[in-house]
């Protein structure tokens, strides 16, 4: 685990940069690896096998991590279907809700800052018919609770807003909505793959019919997540998968047994420690947050600093491009909305949600701070990235413009 | 994605930053591209009585082949007559920094500020001519 390998800023000569980059994903906890390795080998039993006991000592680890997973959100083992990930499980809510009411209802909400993998499945269903509402988000990225009751109608099936956002942190009044939709009497489900394990959640208390949960963003496995769906009152899915009629129905195939044992121990991992590790990441979040504020001019936060996970900071430095500040700062492995690569060169859409400008969307990094982060390499994250900003903000033509006082925004700009 | 050496060695290491005064009538400056898009590059050429690129600095914000594409383009017009900078092509620059498709843009915008360069300086000395 060498990118977890705390160092001092002078001998930076790693071969990996420092990984703060806990959205994007995370390194399975060793003792998530200790949980499941029994699971390749020597219980390598089908836990569907009924017959003997290499099906049964399966079957025993693959309830005792459903038991793990309903745990971690308050819901009922029997509720859990295990899926390959947070796509799939969101694809699954929506498609198979919608699907399955289809005679009587037609309407789907979500959120513009949604992942987009919720959004391209919304897309999909407004292909075969369906109708979608895609709320706003206000400027600090929460939804307006006014504009959600305003949108549902008699037709609508189900509403789709995530817990904690993968780029900005911020995280959604869910028992609100959960209450207004109960009240409505229509579906909530909530892509959770970056709240849960990170903030204290309750599909009872929140009233959350259907929830999205990934492993590998809690230090399980990659390729294993789960959905939630309620039993009373009782939600009906149409099931992508058809086969053995395994989960219920919803979703055949032999389950993953190492990795379901990975994804439920993960899960008892973040249970236990939520609320020491959250107060932990708080600190240093703000730690980072401070340290960078202290020497340098002209940042901002985007998202609501408030309502948000802790391992999340997502900063706009004005003047400076963002792919060009992640080359700067190599020894740090971080992401940026400025998505330069990308052939239609739009920065970020869930910054331009927040009414940011496209030139402050370019200049973004996100920064995930996870289980493994140091205060060590977090201070030497701040010199990292202030020696960059600074450097390249010497280099930039439009900070020599702001230090003239020449407003950018007066200049006419060719298109290109 | 990873960027060639020449990319890396021009980012780390610019070439000619920096800028000349606007007003100085042996200068012109090429000011191209948008914040929205991502890249502005400012170009300065510094041109000798005898029509010669004796100087030119950089100021550019934008990923790192923007900025390599810019601080090389200050390296090859110096010692060039205008006409021989303007001849200067977007695929040399994309050729000798080995840029990938993607960033094939980046040089189209460093040849675009040779070009809005020249015409500023040569904007410039016309409007000096005619006060003379």
């Amino acid at each position: 685990m060498t990118a977890m390998t705390a160092r001092d800023g002078k001998t930076n000569q790693a071969k990996h940069p420092i990984y703060l980059d806990y959205q994007a994903t995370t390194p399975c906890d060793p003792r998530v690896v200790d949980a499941m390795l029994p699971y390749f080998t020597e219980k390598f039993g089908n836990p569907h096998s009924r017959n003997h006991a290499y099906g049964w000592e399966a079957e025993e680890a693959v309830e005792l991590a459903r038991e793990q997973v309903a745990a971690i959100i308050g819901a009922d083992a029997k509720e859990i279907i295990f899926t390959s990930g947070a796509t799939e499980s969101n694809n699954l809510a929506l498609k198979g809700v919608a699907h399955f009411y289809k005679d009587k209802k037609d309407h789907i909400i979500t959120v513009v800052t949604e992942h987009k993998c919720v959004l391209d499945t919304c897309r999909h269903l407004e292909s075969e018919g369906f109708k979608v509402t895609y709320l706003p988000v206000k400027p600090n990225g929460l939804i307006d609770l006014a504009e959600l009751e305003a949108a549902i109608t008699d037709k609508t099936s189900i509403v789709s807003v995530m817990g904690a956002n993968n780029e900005i942190g911020v995280v959604q009044p869910l028992a609100e909505i959960g209450a207004l939709c109960r009240k409505k009497g229509v579906f909530f489900h909530s892509d959770c793959a970056q709240a849960v394990g990170k903030i204290p959640l309750d599909v009872n208390a929140m009233n959350i019919d259907l929830m999205s949960i990934s492993g590998h963003k809690i230090y399980g496995p990659k390729g294993i997540g789960a959905l939630f769906v309620r039993r009373r009152p009782r939600v009906r899915l149409q099931a992508m998968i058809n086969g053995g009629g395994q989960e219920r129905g919803m979703r055949s195939g032999t389950l993953p047994t190492p990795l379901i044992v990975g994804l439920g121990e993960a899960c008892r991992i973040s249970a236990e420690e939520m609320d020491s590790e959250g107060k932990r990441l708080t600190a240093l979040r703000d730690r980072l947050l401070k340290g960078v504020s202290a020497k340098l001019p002209e940042i901002y936060v985007n998202g609501d600093l408030e309502h948000r996970v802790p391992g999340n900071l997502n900063i706009s430095f004005a003047f400076v491009e963002g792919e060009g500040l992640m080359m700067g700062v190599k020894d740090l492995a971080v992401s940026s909305g400025s998505a330069c690569t990308s052939a239609s060169l739009e920065p970020s859409y869930v910054l331009r949600a927040l009414g940011l400008d496209a030139e402050m969307a370019h200049t973004s990094l996100r920064l995930g701070i996870g289980r493994f982060t140091t205060e060590q390499e977090i201070d030497y994250a701040i010199d990292h990235i202030v020696e960059a900003v600074s450097r390249l903000r010497e280099l930039s033509p439009l900070w020599e413009m702001h230090q003239e006082g020449i407003d950018i925004k007066s200049i006419v700009w060719a298109d290109h | 994605m990873s960027y060639s050496e020449k990319v890396i060695d021009h980012y780390e290491h610019p070439r000619n930053v920096g800028s000349f005064k606007k007003d100085d009538g042996s200068v012109g400056t090429g000011l191209v591209g948008a914040p929205a898009c991502g890249d502005v590059m400012k170009l300065q050429i510094k041109v000798s009585e005898d029509g010669i690129i004796e100087d030119a600095k950089f100021k550019t914000f934008g990923c790192g082949s923007a900025i390599a594409s810019s601080s090389l383009v200050t390296e090859w017009v110096k010692g060039k007559t205008l006409d021989e900078a303007a001849a200067i092509k977007n695929t040399d620059i994309a050729h000798h920094l080995a840029l990938p498709p993607v960033k094939i843009h980046c040089s189209v915008l460093a040849e675009d500020a040779i070009k809005a360069a020249i015409a500023d300086y040569k904007k410039n000395r016309a409007g000096e001519d005619g006060q003379a």
